[in-house]
């Protein structure tokens, strides 16, 4: 059984059909490229997975359990994080605080603790190293460019250690340099189990990082396989070419 | 740019880095405000000037309790006359319920008040709480409307506009006021040692978080809905307080006393001048504002005249000092000490700033260990 699977996923917004019967299913260890033409709904996809937007028909599963009916908060609790198109941080904490955001901390803990006090905050560094952004650890997040907002993004979800992480764009605007790391990171958290989705449209990202590509066309899925067989069909060659 | 900025700032940021050097400093500062406010009514015994400094800590406290929920969450609620309201009646309700004379013992009532007007919030809540920036504003004046309105109509319950009398204190002459400025003044220290609590502590964070993006934090697993209430509902609890200590002071209430739409803007007003979401705010904001405005009541309030002053006052403090005092204080300070700690470095070009974190060395394993 596949770790996510979205069964016939229909939504419309007025009269555009964003998602028409769309389904895909991604496997547990995997990480899985998400691509098509601008308007393909491959973002409206990731709305009805998180619970940021209710399908008008189809289910979505996570390991087997119906989510189509939860809110993102209950989602996010039963591991699926994810990133923003357009990034979403907390502009006016400090970039640490917004690390503590996805730590969840229960009852008496949560009221009287200082989160700044907690056992989770060692681990709150330590990922912001990872994404190299120790160094700004007491700046708000608002002052952040567009490329360390994306890491800093990815890194408040890593925190929770979700299952499976879904990345909307996640190296669109980020210079070359930090794309080789940002790849080298999602291998490296992948060969310790986690399960990625990743809308992208740099091929070359794609194309080197994910084991298996889908390509969305018109709200629905219209290819499926290794890196290699999308890039030689022809049908998604047309998709992209033609409208 | 603004990274280059950054790694200044955080190199030499007294404001959040070295906050331990401003710790003694600060609780000094907190103890001295303490131990003024203690011997304040002992120094200043006339009973004209603690009837002021009574309402002062009343709306100290009123606002400090408006800030725990608004000033966090960033929901600028302007119906919290309903917490204040139903307190008042709540109080007055069960002395005259339970046959208590005056004394000492209405003020055990008190907290009952202020339970009342947290279970009030409830409602109130789950209706407000589900818009968002202007409508709910807009709400929050609506549903304070409602309750006015109920109280003037519930007859059976408050007499409507023939108002209701609390208890008459069995004290008179100067030590008057005392037992009743003690009072708020424990009730106030409690709020500000909550709002404390609540601002360093991860329920404080979800609130700003909620005040940055709500829907981000909704996906970052916050229960958004349900620490919206009850951050709400504790606001509405020491709102409730005030009110029922306000009113065994005032000796009669009326529903446009207990329900009172000035009340609501102070309140927001006092918050916004000294300082939305910040701990010494309200305090600051009360301590200006609320002899002001008994200053205008007195002196030009038969023509209605000092709503509209108030209402310049709200409109210069939002126009020019958006933020509030404390904050503008604070940048003040720590841009004095960056100057002096960091000298300024010219800019350097962009490229070089966004690859900065490509020098910071990478620990794989760090992150490895903590997953399994
Ligand atoms: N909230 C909304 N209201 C109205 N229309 C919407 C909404 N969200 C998406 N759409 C429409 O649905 C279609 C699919 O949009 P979606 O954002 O899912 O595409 P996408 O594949 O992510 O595109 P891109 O690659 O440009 O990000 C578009 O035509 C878009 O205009
Ligand atoms: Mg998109």
């Amino acid at each position: 059984m596949s770790l996510l699977q979205a069964t016939d996923i229909s939504k419309a917004f007025g009269g555009i059909q964003a998602l028409n019967a769309c389904s895909i299913a991604v496997e547990q260890g995997s990480i899985t490229g998400l691509i098509g033409p601008n308007g393909s709904g491959k973002t409206t996809l990731f709305n009805v997975i998180t619970g940021y937007e209710r399908p008008d028909t189809g289910t979505v599963q996570f390991k087997g359990a119906d989510i189509s009916k939860y809110g993102p908060d209950r989602i996010f609790g039963l591991g699926i994080g994810r990133t923003f198109q357009l990034t979403r941080i907390f502009p006016r904490l400090t970039v640490t605080e917004n690390m503590h955001v996805a730590i969840k901390r229960k009852g008496l803990a949560s009221l009287l603790g200082r989160w700044s006090a907690s056992s989770e905050h060692d681990r709150a560094l330590q990922l912001l190293q990872f994404v190299g952004l120790t160094h700004l650890k007491d700046a708000p997040a608002g002052s952040l460019s567009y490329g360390q907002r994306k890491l800093l993004e990815l890194a408040f979800i890593l925190v929770a250690e979700p299952q499976m992480v879904l990345l909307d764009e996640p190296a669109g605007g980020i210079n070359p340099t930090l794309i080789g790391q940002l790849v080298e990171r999602i291998r490296e958290l992948n060969r310790q189990g986690m399960t990625f989705l990743i809308v992208e449209h740099n091929m070359e990202f794609v194309m080197g990082l994910c084991n298996r590509v889908m390509v969305m066309h018109r709200g629905a899925k219209l290819a499926e396989g290794t890196p290699e067989d999308v890039r030689a069909n022809p049908a998604v060659l047309e998709a992209y070419l033609g409208d | 740019m603004a990274t280059v900025a950054h790694t200044q700032t955080s190199a030499g940021q007294p404001g959040r880095s070295g906050a331990g050097r401003w710790k003694p400093f600060q609780i000094v500062f907190w103890l001295a405000c303490l131990i003024a406010a203690i011997v304040f009514p002992l120094v200043f015994s006339s009973p004209a000037i603690t009837t002021i400094a009574f309402f002062t800590l009343v709306f100290a406290a009123a606002g400090t309790a408006w800030n725990i929920f608004c000033g966090y969450s960033g929901y600028i609620a302007l119906g919290h006359a309903v917490f204040f309201g139903s307190g008042c009646y709540t109080i007055a309700i069960l002395c005259a319920h339970w046959h208590i004379a005056g004394g000492w013992l209405p003020f055990a009532v008190v907290p009952l008040a202020g339970v009342a007007a947290a279970i009030v919030a409830v409602p109130f809540g789950v209706v407000a709480l589900r818009t968002r920036r202007h409508t709910f504003v807009v709400i929050t004046i609506a549903i304070f409307f409602i309750f006015q309105l109920l109280a003037y109509n519930l007859r059976g319950i408050t007499a409507g506009s023939s108002g209701l009398e609390l208890p008459i204190p069995p004290w008179s002459g100067y030590v008057f006021n005392l037992p009743f400025y003690y009072v708020i003044l424990v009730i106030l220290i409690l709020a500000v040692v909550t709002s404390w609590f609540v601002r360093h502590s991860k329920y404080g964070l979800e609130l700003l978080a909620i005040r940055d993006d709500e829907d981000r934090a909704r996906g970052l697993g916050v229960r958004t809905g349900l620490v919206k209430l009850s951050a709400f509902m504790l606001s509405a609890f020491f709102v409730g307080m005030c009110g029922a200590v306000w009113a065994y002071f005032v000796e009669s209430i009326y529903p446009n006393t207990a329900f009172d739409a000035q009340f609501d803007v102070l309140i927001a007003l006092m918050a916004f001048l000294g300082g939305l979401g910040t701990i010494a705010g309200p305090l600051l904001g009360a301590l200006i504002l609320q002899p002001v405005t008994q200053y205008l009541t007195i002196s030009i309030g038969q023509s209605g005249l000092n709503l509209v002053v108030e209402g310049v006052i709200f409109l210069a403090v939002i126009l020019l000092l958006p933020q509030g005092i404390v904050p503008a204080v604070r940048e003040l300070i720590f841009r004095r000490f960056a100057r002096r700690d960091a000298m300024p470095v010219a800019p350097a070009p962009p490229a070089p700033a966004a690859v900065a974190p490509a020098t910071e060395p990478n620990p794989p394993d760090s992150v490895a260990a903590e997953r399994s």
